[in-house]
């Protein structure tokens, strides 16, 4: 249980590494030009929206990984 | 650079000696004015003074308030406002109970300071990767992030000294984390958390003497997720916090809601005859870090503490590999 618990702390750890690749990989050079002054707006409008994805996917990802590691304790 | 080691320094001792010196009074006051708590994991009927808080942002103000005496910055400015905002939330939460919307809004509220004294970076820093540009989004990220890592620590608060001593390694790995990355002002600002939580765990640990309540939870949590931002080692600041984090995850999954711990029925632990906790059988309780470490068998109080301490440990680790990959970009 114990080998467990600090597992699933290394899949989180590691969760975050690649979340933050895909972050930067996906949001840093995401870029709208054609709406003159609003165009920030906009992108980060966009960004948000992606981001809030990423962020329900890692979590989903993350209640996999729960219910693999712990899938005997929680049923016990 | 003196005068940064110099002023270190004295805020340090006036955090660790404030906390120490006041909080003895602090408990005879609550004491004898009733206020105080029956501590559940004791066999005989054991009564606790409870709010610790008052003691723990004396210990802070102080502290940052010197340190502004000497470095006049914003992020400063933002710790103390910031902070005393989330000890007042926890106190008015301590003294009469609010419902579970209350903490997250109020201290979404409390977090404004940080944004209207443009106490933050809205670059996002990731290990190996680099920056990512987030303006707008990372207004919404420091809304967020306060009601997470006040009410993380808030709902790790569950047995004797966890909060605090969870604090002083979780406070120290940052700490440490931020001379690495070179942002000297942030880490010699950070400290004072440090030396506050390690001199309130004297009274907090098994037995306790004293919990800290809302009022110091949120307090503890609060100027952590400050820090975490004028600094901008948010994600270092999320792995130093993984247990806690862990702990709301596995809570929430289970709840399926946001709702204050008190409104849930089931209990996720009891206790066996000689007065160890065990994992309850209850479907309806909710899952919970310390019902998972209960998994195994029962523990006394003072095993899952150390339990608990030593996950921290090993995010603190973590955290600090961290903040050496972030000089690192593939």
């Amino acid at each position: 249980m114990k080998f467990g618990l600090f597992g699933f702390l290394f899949g989180m750890w590691i969760l975050i590494i690649i979340g933050g690749g895909i972050m930067v990989g996906l949001l840093g050079p995401f870029s709208l030009q054609p709406f003159g002054d609003f165009h920030w707006i906009i992108t980060s409008g966009i960004k948000a929206v992606i981001a809030i994805i990423l962020v329900i996917i890692w979590i989903l990802i993350l209640s996999k990984l729960k219910n693999w590691i712990f899938k005997k304790d929680i049923l016990s | 650079m003196i005068e940064l080691l110099i002023s270190g320094i004295i805020s340090c001792i006036c955090a660790f000696f404030a906390v120490f010196f006041v909080t003895p009074p602090l408990i005879n006051f609550l004491e004898k004015n009733n206020f105080t708590v029956k501590d559940v994991n004791k066999k005989e009927n054991v009564m606790v003074a409870r709010p610790g808080g008052i003691s723990i942002i004396l210990g802070i103000l102080i502290s940052e308030f010197i340190l502004y005496a000497f470095l006049q910055l914003n992020e400063i400015l933002a710790i103390i406002i910031t902070t005393f905002g989330a000890f007042l939330i926890g106190y008015i939460d301590d003294r009469k109970i609010m419902g579970g919307w209350f903490k997250p809004v109020t201290l979404a509220i409390a977090s404004l300071p940080i944004i209207f004294l443009g106490a933050y970076d809205s670059n996002l820093t990731f290990p190996l990767f680099g920056d990512v540009q987030i303006p707008l989004l990372y207004i919404g990220l420091i809304i967020i992030m306060i009601p997470i890592t006040g009410n993380t620590i808030n709902s790790i608060d569950v047995l004797n000294g966890v909060a605090s001593g969870f604090m002083v390694i979780a406070s120290l790995t940052l700490s440490i984390c931020l001379f690495i990355l070179q942002n000297y002002e942030i880490a010699i600002v950070s400290l004072p958390l440090v030396f506050v939580s390690l001199a309130f765990y004297k009274f907090h640990k098994i037995p306790s003497k004293i919990f800290p309540g809302d009022s110091g939870a949120l307090t503890f949590g609060a100027m952590y997720g400050v820090i975490a931002i004028v600094g901008g080692v948010e994600i270092i600041a999320a792995v130093a916090l993984l247990p806690a984090i862990i702990n709301s995850f596995l809570f929430l999954s289970s709840v399926k809601q946001v709702v204050e711990h008190r409104q849930i029925k089931g209990k996720p632990v009891e206790h066996t005859s000689d007065f160890k906790l065990k994992s309850t059988n209850d479907k309806t309780a909710p899952i919970t870090l310390v019902r998972l470490i209960l998994a195994g068998g029962p523990l006394s109080e003072k095993q899952i503490v150390f339990v608990i301490f030593k996950l921290t440990i090993f995010s603190g680790i973590l955290a600090i590999i961290t903040a050496f990959m972030m000089g690192v970009s593939i």
